[in-house]
């Protein structure tokens, strides 16, 4: 054996390297038949970033067809709920350039927004149940129709059935339960006018540090 | 003694100016009544209570205004007797300005107490209620977070607790509410320690943390605890601990590490590591409440500050309006820059001075500007690391920040956002000025609404595909539904036309001449009859019966009556001739009808048979041949009909109009027929009918044709050709209406059609 080897170098490297390509191709075939992913998992990713308002702007019917049209090669800034944040985020996961929301397909509002039935005028027609995408109105025939506002995405689909128009998209308000500390302002104002003002002072009063970016701006022009 | 219990340091911390001093020169103070309270409904951590009394209602101190919704929430009472004047959105001690739902209480100045249930011996209690007790005095975290009391010292059983921490260190500048009340009220702390202890099943170090920057306090519960020891054996495993002053030593996570040297991971709560850390404030609240029922209506706050005429600790009452407060303690509105609740390391500056005092307010802070110097404009940030190297909890500020900046949350998260304390401790030592803990603040906010969204977006997800589900479903319940049908559609069918080859079931065969009475032998016919003729003979005699009347006396036989009994004779006369007349017709039609199956070709032994002869012979009969045959019948049928229509004719019958109007709607269905035979290419009258009825309709054909000629033949020439011209155009009119429909609906016999109408077009020329 290690005669053969010593006076074949040649043909004995030829063979343990053919023999490792031949055992580490077994090993790989046999992980992708053991370990083969059912269905893609990209469109679950995307599923994932998308709003999941079913809202049907982009043109599809629902958020996780538009997904699977995203991976056949479709725009990815066709999701006005989501808006820019969506974007950058799909951009992020898809590795491309993230352009900016296609105008035609709606406009980001950056409130949300939750149907609400003017309750005197339902007729309890029941159309605004059949489009609600999430079953979040409830009701039966020539009863009123409450919806269920935790679970309204605002995607207006209910206004338009509706015969005699008592759905308004109303915004939710901000109250104790969501409201956080927002970020410092860091270029709204210029630097002399922040001094001038009186602002809190302490280590995490709110204001503080407003002209972060301009004092920065303006040391650069200096 | 306290020499011997080891101490460890804290990593970081700052050690800015105490400004202690000021505020301890006086004693605890009291205020006057305001003239309103204002009490919200969250002052603590969790959900807010909600109202048990009514605008309008009357008050007593103490008493239950708003009850915990849930375990994590805390019980409101008035904190002086008055009446309720308002149940609405107030503002609230917070940093966002907001209002919130608050009770509002106009006092009456009488001060009048609920009565307290006083508990001499917990002892003897059971643990539970005595947690009870304390939930139901609504105690909750004092020294800042607001934590439910009831909630922290029922750990879950899972948890072993070896170590009570009571956190006196009260480590932010200008605070010392827990100072004056460790001073003052040593031997109350050592009460409420004891009972917190036992209500832990004692664990084995009870700890007192005292920052050393505290002699007095030090002092004072030493002293407290020395006395203690004489009657409660169990003081002497009370230790005092007092350790040097550093900010933030007063965090609970800190404080555990400094007295016990271990660490919270993170994630957790310090029950997991076996400690529960209560404050002193904290402590004697519960205390009360357990020993006097008092439930918590006031705490001592700090008012400190140089726009405050006089700076000293107050007991204020829970929901005295702060500018309230500030005005009696001599507030200048025009030396303070702002009013902050809380420390000036961790507070906040009040939106608004109409707000009240509440559960965590533990000092009101009216600096001047001088005091407090304004903060210079945030720079960019030099990397110079004094921030990490002050973090109490050993973070990374600056990197924090930058994630915070580029609202990086996984990277935040990764970096343990949420382990950051909002010391501000980073802040404090920048020397860029850059408002780290606001970042950090807005970045944790941030997360968690995410967190939220998240979750509503599974559960939109959730629904949604739910949804599909239930749609596809309910759409392949009806497709199986419909293919169900359309198969037992079929099944039928194929049953039918294999029994109809075999031996066809005669209750299937509809036989036009027996629609009338399908179910009744001619023999039950007649009986049937018979009967009717019976019992109209009796209802007449009936009828006929002389009247009697009932009371002679007073009631003649009236006109009246005697008419009505002439009338119900005529009745029973009519419905008798009628029976009558039923019965001949039968009689006549019966050797007929026997008669019928005879002229069958099938053997004519049994009705049956028969039955199946005739319906195999008209399920062999051609389209043409079925009109035919159908048109016979009606033939027959308008036969009889016109037969009754005489008999009622010369029985002067008041049937008559109705046997008439039967007999003409016979002969529109013969018309019908007739007008479908020729459809079909076939003139009925050329058909080898040879049957009576038809040579009666003939007859009628005949007759018309007749009349019409001699109608014709009274009119001139002209009159005819014009007479005969218009009758052609309606034909031809009809012929062309025809082809239309033909074509339109790709009738087989368009052909036909047109030939016809080029035919009468043809004439029509020839006229």
């Amino acid at each position: 054996m290690i005669d053969f080897i010593s006076q074949n170098l040649l043909i004995s490297a030829l063979i343990a390297l053919g023999g490792l390509s031949i055992l580490f191709g077994a090993v790989l075939g046999f992980a992708a038949v053991k370990f083969k992913v059912e269905g893609d998992p990209l469109v679950e990713q995307i599923d994932a970033l998308l709003p999941q308002t079913q809202c049907g702007q982009c043109g599809h019917p629902g958020c996780k067809p538009y997904a699977q049209a995203i991976v056949a090669g479709e725009a990815i800034n066709k999701c006005p709920p989501g808006g820019q944040a969506t974007i950058n985020a799909l951009a992020d996961l898809l590795d491309v350039e993230a352009p900016s929301l296609d105008a035609e397909h709606g406009e980001h509002l950056d409130v949300k927004r939750v149907a609400f039935i003017r309750e005197d005028e339902c007729i309890g027609c029941t159309k605004c149940i059949q489009a609600c995408p999430m079953d979040a109105i409830l009701g039966a025939a020539k009863q009123m129709h409450p919806v269920i506002a935790d679970e309204c995405t605002g995607c207006d689909l209910c206004v338009e059935p509706c015969p005699v128009d008592c759905i308004d998209m109303i915004p939710v308000q901000s109250d104790l339960t969501n409201w956080h500390w927002s970020l410092p302002a860091t270029n709204q104002k210029p630097v002399f006018t922040l001094i001038a003002q009186e602002l809190p002072l302490i280590a995490t009063d709110a204001g503080r540090g407003e002209a972060y970016v301009k004092s920065d701006d303006t040391g650069k022009a200096a | 003694m306290t020499s011997l219990i080891p101490i460890w340091e804290l990593p970081g911390g700052i050690h800015p100016t105490e400004n202690k001093t000021q505020s301890l020169q006086l004693p605890i103070g009291y205020l006057p009544l305001p003239p309103q309270l204002v009490i919200p409904l969250n002052q603590h951590l969790g959900k807010p209570a909600h109202p048990v009394v009514q605008p309008g209602d009357r008050v007593l101190k103490g008493q239950l205004i708003a009850a915990a919704e849930g375990t994590f929430s805390a019980n409101t009472h008035a904190s002086t007797s008055g009446t309720v004047i308002a149940i609405a959105d107030q503002n609230i001690p917070h940093a966002s300005g907001m209002t919130a739902e608050s009770i509002v209480i106009e006092p009456d100045q009488k001060e009048e107490w609920i009565n307290l249930e006083t508990c001499e011996d917990y002892l003897q209690q059971d643990r539970l209620v005595l947690l009870d007790k304390i939930r139901a005095a609504g105690v909750a975290g004092m020294g800042g977070a607001g934590f439910p009391t009831a909630v922290k010292l029922a750990p879950k059983s899972t948890q072993v607790i070896d170590t009570l921490v009571i956190n006196g260190a009260e480590c932010e500048p200008y605070i010392t509410a827990d100072d004056i009340l460790m001073q003052e009220r040593a031997d109350q702390l050592i009460e409420g320690v004891l009972l917190t202890s036992h209500i832990l099943h004692h664990p084995k170090n009870i700890l007192i943390g005292i920052e050393d920057n505290k002699p007095k306090a030090i002092a004072a519960v030493k002293a407290a605890v020395e006395i203690a020891q004489q009657t409660n054996p169990e003081a002497a495993n009370i230790k005092v601990v007092s350790f040097p002053t550093k900010y933030p030593s007063g965090g609970a996570k800190q404080l555990i590490y400094i007295l016990t040297g271990r660490e919270i991971p993170s994630g957790h709560h310090s029950a997991d590591i076996g400690v529960i850390c209560v404050n002193v404030a904290t402590t004697i609240a519960a205390w009360r409440a357990v020993r006097f029922g008092e439930p918590l209506i006031s705490r001592i706050t700090t008012l400190v500050g140089e726009a405050l005429s006089e700076q000293r600790n107050m007991e204020l009452l829970l929901g005295t309006p702060i500018d309230y407060v500030l005005q009696q303690q001599g507030f200048d509105a025009k030396r303070a820059s702002r009013v902050i609740m809380g420390g000036p390391m961790m507070g906040f500056t009040l939106p608004a001075l109409n707000v009240p005092v509440i559960k965590t307010t533990n000092c009101l802070l009216a600096p001047t500007a001088k005091e407090l110097p304004l903060p210079d404009p945030a720079q960019a940030c030099i990397r110079c690391g004094l921030c990490a190297e002050v973090c109490p909890a050993n973070l990374l500020p600056q990197q924090l920040f930058w994630y915070a900046q580029a609202e990086d949350f996984d990277r935040l998260e990764s970096h343990n956002l949420f382990d950051c304390i909002e010391c501000g401790a980073c802040s404090y030592v920048c020397p860029s000025s850059i408002p780290l803990v606001q970042y950090y603040r807005a970045a944790k906010g941030s997360i968690r609404q995410h967190l939220i969204e998240k979750e509503k977006s599974d559960r939109s997800r959730q629904r949604f595909e739910f949804r599909k589900e239930r749609l596809a479903k309910e759409e392949a319940e009806k497709e199986a539904k419909r293919l169900a049908r359309q198969k037992a559609a079929e099944e039928a069918k194929k049953q039918l036309a294999d029994k109809q080859a075999a031996a066809p079931v005669p209750a299937q065969i509809v036989d036009p001449t027996k629609v009338a009475a399908p179910e009744l032998s001619p023999d039950e016919q007649k009986a049937k009859l018979e009967r009717l003729v019976a019992a109209a003979k009796n209802a007449l005699e009936f009828a006929q019966k002389p009247l009697v009347s009932r009371d002679p006396k007073n009631k003649p036989i009236t006109e009246e009556q005697l008419e009505k009994q002439a009338a119900r004779i005529k009745q029973a006369e009519l419905k008798l001739s009628e029976a009558e007349n039923k019965l001949a017709e039968f009689l006549a039609q019966a050797p007929a009808q026997a008669a019928t199956p005879t002229t069958s070709a099938a053997p004519a032994d049994d009705p049956v048979a028969a039955a199946i002869a005739r319906a195999q012979a008209k399920m062999n009969l051609s389209p043409t041949d079925k009109l035919k045959a159908d048109l016979e019948s009606l033939q027959t049928r308008l036969q009889k009909a016109q037969e009754k229509v005489e008999a009622a004719k010369t029985e002067g019958s008041s049937n008559l109009d109705a046997l008439q109007q039967g007999a003409e709607k016979l002969q529109q269905k013969i018309e019908q027929t007739i007008a479908s035979l020729k459809e079909l290419g076939i003139d009925a009258s050329a058909a080898p009918v040879v049957s009576e009825p038809e040579k009666s309709a003939a007859e009628l054909a005949i007759e018309k044709a007749k009349a019409k000629a001699a109608a014709l033949a009274t009119m001139s020439d002209d009159e005819k050709r014009a007479e005969q011209r218009k009758s052609l155009e309606d034909r031809l009119q009809k012929a062309r209406e025809r082809l239309v429909k033909a074509e339109a609906e790709n009738d087989a016999n368009v052909e036909v059609f047109r030939s016809s109408v080029e035919k009468l077009e043809i004439k029509l020329k020839g006229m």
